[in-house]
């Protein structure tokens, strides 16, 4: 029953957001592509950070890859929507065999591990003159259509993303990986004598974080038209989802979403009025969700703490 | 000649290296809290200086002091007042807490000094020696052997003192020590303060080698990390032989690679070190 109810509000809630295009204007539309990619952002996260309980911190290493894998690919003259489908499959793909290299790591060890992955390969995209431009950036080509289609079209096209990663989410808490994922997150050693296969379960965690992630990088350098390192692999690209699923409820399907949703309403206001300080209203935001709301709002409203990780002490255990 | 100029660069710089992770390595090791707010500690020491000289004439060798007790109060009051309070909450939230403090603080710290580059101009600088063909920039010897000192102290702190006997025993096994009489939560608070001070120092050690700014909170957080992991966690030995390590990998990189790269080969470094030894590149056990 529960269910259901959810279900309808989460189809209200899409169309809602599917009818901004009808009002014609572009700001609006630009917050709606915003949010879209916000979502993607924080539900992908959720996969490895929420249901397995990996603290990850990178959400901008897969990014800003697929930001680039899609720039050069559509300067090389892929098509728009093959260059976003590339981009998805490598960032997938780089997830797994950065999986394969640091999943072992547990707690602040695998949370090191993956945030300096991120500087690593900004790094490289800084020094890389001859493919990625360096520091100059990457200019993507042109698209021939009127602004307004453009808008419409990043716009549909992120939120056909966003819907994909509910989806996913949905499907992944449904299914044994969700299952296993769990148990992963609340007692590893234990899942691991039950039979639960960890190392492989742990590596289609991550390989589905980064999958619709490194799309959405893609998408954002085609609608925003030039990228630079800096800018696609920012350290808060990281930080930012794991707020949002926090905020939400992380750990829960439609959390991370909602999340996604108010935490760019309150960027939006903040970054308008409070420019100066907006990094402080940022930390004000996370302090006061550890402190207030560690269930995030999902949470708050269906009653249900998310149950406490076991405390990883030690990080090298 | 050149390669033993290179060595004694990386060895001066890996001193003060050690002495901006040990305070890092420190509260890591007792707390199970990667501190995302050392690098914005370090700086603050280094504006601590800055004025204290500006304003009071106070040497930077001399403000260490005044920037130690600072940072430990602060320091002492971040993790009394807030991080305490979630100490048994999952790795995830006390790495997310910590790093929303330092985007407050260090957002501060940039409203009130502004993003500009200071530096420390000695009225009266020590200027440099030629030991064997070799120059010595007697500032920066100076601040490494005073950091140096400083990391000994703390070595000899946690030894000798009863604090420091605490705060070994609450690393090594917080119930026990709890049993024992011993104020875990307390010593927690004690024992951030203590890597705040360390900060702090070493922010007003560097304050005379390097330019001032918040915007270098980040670098010195992630020298701090490497450090932390090339030399192991927890250990003060660990942080002398990771900061020097760094100090002179970062030198000779600068050489054969370019100066720019200088932290990338150190995260590189730091990506490879957790993938061979996952667990404890030096032993967890006591300071020693």
């Amino acid at each position: 029953m529960m269910n259901r109810v959810w279900t309808v509000l989460t189809v209200i809630a899409i169309a809602l957001v599917a009818a901004m295009p009808a009002l014609g204007d572009n700001y609006l539309l630009r917050l709606g592509t915003m949010g879209a990619m916000y979502a993607v952002l924080a539900l992908s996260w959720n996969v490895i950070g929420g249901f397995a309980g990996y603290p990850s911190f990178a959400t901008a290493a897969f990014f800003g890859l697929g930001a680039y894998t899609g720039g050069i690919l559509q300067g090389a003259g892929l098509p728009m929507p093959l260059a976003w489908g590339a981009a998805c499959v490598v960032a997938a793909a780089f997830a797994a065999l950065l999986g394969l290299a640091i999943l072992h790591l547990k707690g602040h060890y695998f949370a090191i591990a993956s945030l300096v992955v991120g500087e690593v390969l900004l790094e490289i995209a800084t020094s890389w003159t001859s493919l990625t431009g360096g520091g100059m950036g990457l200019n993507l080509p042109i698209i021939r259509i009127s602004i307004d289609a453009q808008a419409r079209l990043f716009f549909w096209s992120m939120l056909t993303f966003a819907v994909l990663a509910l989806l996913m989410n949905y499907l992944v808490a449904r299914h044994r990986l969700g299952f296993g994922l769990d148990c992963i997150r609340q007692n590893e050693d234990a899942a691991s004598m039950v039979g639960i296969d960890t190392t492989r379960y742990k590596i289609i965690a991550f390989a589905l974080s980064a999958l619709f992630v490194g799309g959405a990088g893609a998408l954002y350098a085609s609608w925003v038209f030039y990228i630079e390192p800096p800018d696609v692999f920012a350290t808060l690209t990281s930080v930012k989802p794991i707020v949002m699923a926090m905020l939400g409820g992380a750990g829960t399907v439609l959390g991370p979403a909602v999340g996604a949703v108010i935490f760019l309403t309150m960027e939006e206001l903040v970054w308008r009025n409070l420019l100066s300080i907006h990094a402080a209203a940022l930390g004000l935001l996370i302090v006061g969700l550890i402190f207030f709301l560690p269930g995030g709002l999902i949470g708050l409203l269906t009653g249900r703490r998310r149950r406490a990780a076991p405390k990883a002490k030690g990080g090298a255990a | 000649m050149l390669y033993a100029q290179i060595l004694v660069n990386g060895l001066v710089l890996g001193g003060l290296y050690a002495c901006i992770a040990v305070g890092f390595s420190l509260v890591w090791g007792v707390l199970n809290v990667i501190n995302i707010l050392h690098g914005s500690f370090v700086v603050l020491g280094s504006y601590v200086a800055y004025f204290a000289y500006v304003h009071l004439g106070l040497h930077p060798f001399l403000s260490v002091f005044l920037s130690g007790a600072l940072l430990f109060a602060l320091g002492y009051a971040v993790q009394a007042g807030l991080i305490n309070k979630v100490i048994r909450a999952p790795v995830l939230t006390t790495l997310v807490l910590t790093f929303g403090l330092e985007l407050i603080l260090n957002n501060g710290v940039l409203l009130a000094f502004s993003a500009d580059y200071r530096t420390v101009q000695l009225s009266n600088p020590m200027g440099s020696v030629v030991v064997g063909g070799i120059v010595l920039p007697l500032e920066r010897v100076t601040a490494t052997l005073l950091a140096l000192a400083l990391t000994g102290l703390l070595y000899l702190m946690l030894v000798k003192s009863r604090v420091g006997r605490a705060i070994v025993a609450v690393r090594m096994d917080p119930e026990a020590a709890a049993l024992m009489g011993v104020k875990v939560k307390k010593i927690y608070a004690i024992t951030f303060g203590v890597g705040a001070l360390m900060a702090g120092a070493a922010g007003s050690l560097l304050s005379v080698v390097f330019p001032i700014s918040p915007l270098n909170s980040t670098e010195f957080l992630g020298i701090a990390f490497v450090v932390c992991v090339l030399g192991g966690l927890g250990s003060i030995a660990g942080a002398m032989v990771g900061g020097i390590a760094l100090g002179v990998i970062e030198s000779f990189g600068a050489l054969f690679i370019g100066p720019e790269h200088g932290l990338t080969i150190a995260f590189v470094l730091l990506i490879l070190l957790l993938i061979v030894r996952p667990t404890g590149i030096m032993g967890r056990r006591g300071y020693e």
